[in-house]
């Protein structure tokens, strides 16, 4: 990292952090992972501690992360719990980030942390909306971004860029339609994989190939 | 016989004008008759926006009154949801960079500016001097350009005309600068990761320095249009007061943070790019309400001209992107002789760059308040998955407690003071 040699601040700031996950990890039984990546500060937890845990972030005058300045979800749908609830804290009196994940899927809530930040609904709401992730004790949990009517969590990965309905104002019935939708033109995707360097057996070269990998003896 | 005449006109005149005289404008006596029938004040429910003028886009405030106290405000949001998030996930990072001119449109660089550090962390790369001072100093003229609309516009919400006519002037000359530096007025795409996207013409150093000369006078023109107007204090002082806990709770950031009492800047708490290497105060208030807000904006108006002639003085000649194919394109005298070079190019604009796995959250103090962005990469050359977090978004959701019992009529003021621009709430 180029950045320690020419900011001792952050150089400092990385040995507190680094203090701070090695904490974590031996006071906190629930805490499964922490550790300082590119910098900051990430802790993984389970669902069920996850309240008491950010509780204590919250309220104890060693940590004092005072805001929750963004809930997002991301969707890796290999997984067996497919989401992951990041919670991107910040304390105004020391100066720190701290990033807390949890994992959780399709059906198994996660518990709202409304109660300690005011502000986590609305973000919460925008997880439930764009992912589906559940979140329990929460009495909002209404969809907030999408239109009304709308089915389906746009940012999960299986969910298409185009969407499934499009929507246009028909004039002789005088209303808003919704229709399915019709591409004029393929979806295009690009993967930029190399033959080079992505595609390991060509067509028609796959006994070779096993042969090279040493998952088949030759002869 | 005249006379008689005369009075019994007049008497009739009056016995006429009694019946169509409004009830509020009789007399005393009768007034206070009328006043002490019982009046049954009944709730009901207001649609504020969202072709509101002073909904600053297309924001739909569902309130709830009480008479005319907001008993409850619910904000319906979502309008201008593009799913800005989702298309970045499909395009290679350099083509991501754009849509961030377009969630904030009224302080694009400074968006930009988050998405690029991001992808610089991921990359591990870092800029030469001269990208950084230029970043530095067009986000602050972004900042001025962005609270140049913001203080004008919420004037004019509350009835002052004058400074949004005079505003849209220096604008335009600050909307020049973005020209001449980028091509475009507004979805500018100059902020690239690896540095800016060319080098600033010649003379726009000096034309930055004449107007930063100037500019100062500008602001002592507004506030004396504003600061000590009586009208203007009557509808801002008081009106949407947050407390320090509060503010800290529903996730504050930015001028309506510091107006609550917090000495928080993210460009001198964790600074970026040269923060670090200018000298600015930090103006902080103590109330909390409509006006400190205010305050504090036209404040860092003044410390950003600072900032500003500051970049003008430190900046060298040199560089302003990193001097690396794989990550910005080869000049294009280049491309035409060498075929590396076109390869180059070539593999850039189709494929762009691969970025190693990993997820960084990366905020800067754009003018609103926190602008983060939490990149998670794959390694491919597409973001695997790229948050937003809009400013907006946690200061509107604080709109309810805000304008709890307050009047129509501050609602505004409030809406006007919290900084609230669509693109960037509804992404």
């Amino acid at each position: 990292m180029a950045d320690i040699s020419v900011n001792p601040r952050q150089a400092r700031l990385e040995g507190q952090l680094c203090s701070l996950a090695f904490t974590f990890l031996a006071s906190q039984p629930h805490v499964f992972y922490a550790a300082v990546e590119k910098g900051e500060l990430v802790v993984r937890t389970t669902r069920d501690h996850l309240v008491p845990f950010l509780t204590l972030l919250r309220d104890d005058p060693r940590y004092r992360f005072e805001q929750l300045m963004d809930l997002c979800g991301v969707d890796f749908p290999a997984r067996a719990e497919r989401f992951e609830v990041v919670y991107n804290l910040l304390s105004v009196t020391y100066n720190r980030r701290i990033r807390v994940v949890v994992c959780t899927d399709e059906y198994s809530a996660v518990p709202s942390v409304h109660h300690l930040w005011p502000c986590a609904t609305w973000w919460e709401r925008e997880c439930y909306d764009l992912f589906g992730v559940l979140f329990s004790g929460q009495p909002d949990l209404r969809r907030i971004l999408t239109d009304n009517g709308f089915e389906g969590h746009p940012l999960r990965k299986d969910f298409p860029l185009t969407g499934y309905e499009e929507v246009r104002y028909d004039a002789e019935r005088r209303q808003v339609v919704k229709e399915p939708v019709s591409l004029t033109q393929d979806f295009r995707d690009f993967d930029f994989v190399s033959p080079w360097e992505g595609m390991l057996t060509l067509p028609g070269d796959e006994k070779a190939h096993e042969v090279r990998q040493g998952m088949k003896r030759s002869g | 016989m005249t006379e008689q005449k005369n009075t019994e006109s007049l008497a009739f005149a009056q016995t006429v004008l009694r019946e169509d005289i409004p009830q509020s404008l009789l007399p005393e006596q009768k007034a206070l008759e009328i006043e002490n029938k019982v009046v049954e004040i009944d709730s009901h429910a207001l649609n504020f926006g969202p072709q509101h003028p002073s909904a600053h886009g297309v924001l739909r405030l569902v309130l709830e009154m009480e008479g005319e106290l907001v008993a409850r405000a619910v904000p319906h949001i979502g309008l201008l949801h593009r799913g800005t998030e989702k298309l970045i996930e499909y395009k290679t990072y350099q083509k991501a960079l754009p849509y961030f001119d377009r969630l904030d449109y009224v302080s694009p660089m400074c968006e930009e500016q988050a998405f690029a550090l991001a992808t610089e962390k991921l990359l591990g790369i870092d800029i030469p001097e001269r990208a950084k001072w230029l970043r530095v100093m067009f986000a602050e003229i972004t900042r001025i350009l962005n609270h140049i609309l913001n203080l004008t516009a919420m004037g004019l919400d509350c009835g002052a005309v004058t400074p949004a006519l005079w505003g849209y002037e220096e604008r335009e000359k600050l909307l020049e600068f973005y020209e001449a530096a980028s091509g475009a007025r507004f979805h500018a795409n100059y902020f690239r990761p690896g540095g800016v996207g060319r080098d600033i013409p010649a003379s726009l150093e000096d034309r930055i320095g004449v107007w930063a000369k100037e500019f100062p006078a500008w602001i002592d023109e507004l506030e004396g249009l504003l600061t000590e107007n009586r009208i203007w204090k009557q509808r801002t002082v008081g009106i949407g007061v947050f407390t320090t806990e509060q503010a800290l709770a529903w996730g504050f950031s930015g001028p309506c943070l510091r107006a609550s009492g917090v000495p928080w800047d993210l460009r001198r708490n964790q600074p970026y790019d040269n923060y670090h290497k200018v000298d600015f105060n930090v103006p902080v208030t103590r109330q909390g309400d409509s006006y400190d807000r205010y305050l504090v904006r036209v404040a860092e108006m003044r410390e950003s001209v600072k900032i500003i002639e500051q970049c003008l003085s430190q900046m060298q000649p040199g560089d302003v992107k990193i001097q690396d194919p794989k990550f910005s394109p080869p000049p294009r005298a280049e491309m035409k002789r060498s075929m590396e070079a076109l390869i180059h190019h070539f593999k850039l604009f189709s494929e762009g760059y691969h970025v190693p796995a990993g997820s960084t959250y990366t905020a800067v103090e754009s003018p609103k308040g926190e602008f983060g962005v939490y990149l998670v990469a794959d390694g491919s050359n597409r973001p695997y998955r790229c948050k937003i977090r809009p400013t907006g978004f946690a200061h509107l959701q604080a709109i309810d407690e805000l304008s709890r019992r307050g009047m129509l009529a501050d609602m505004v003021a409030i809406i006007g003071s919290l900084d609230l621009v669509f693109g960037e709430v509804d992404r």
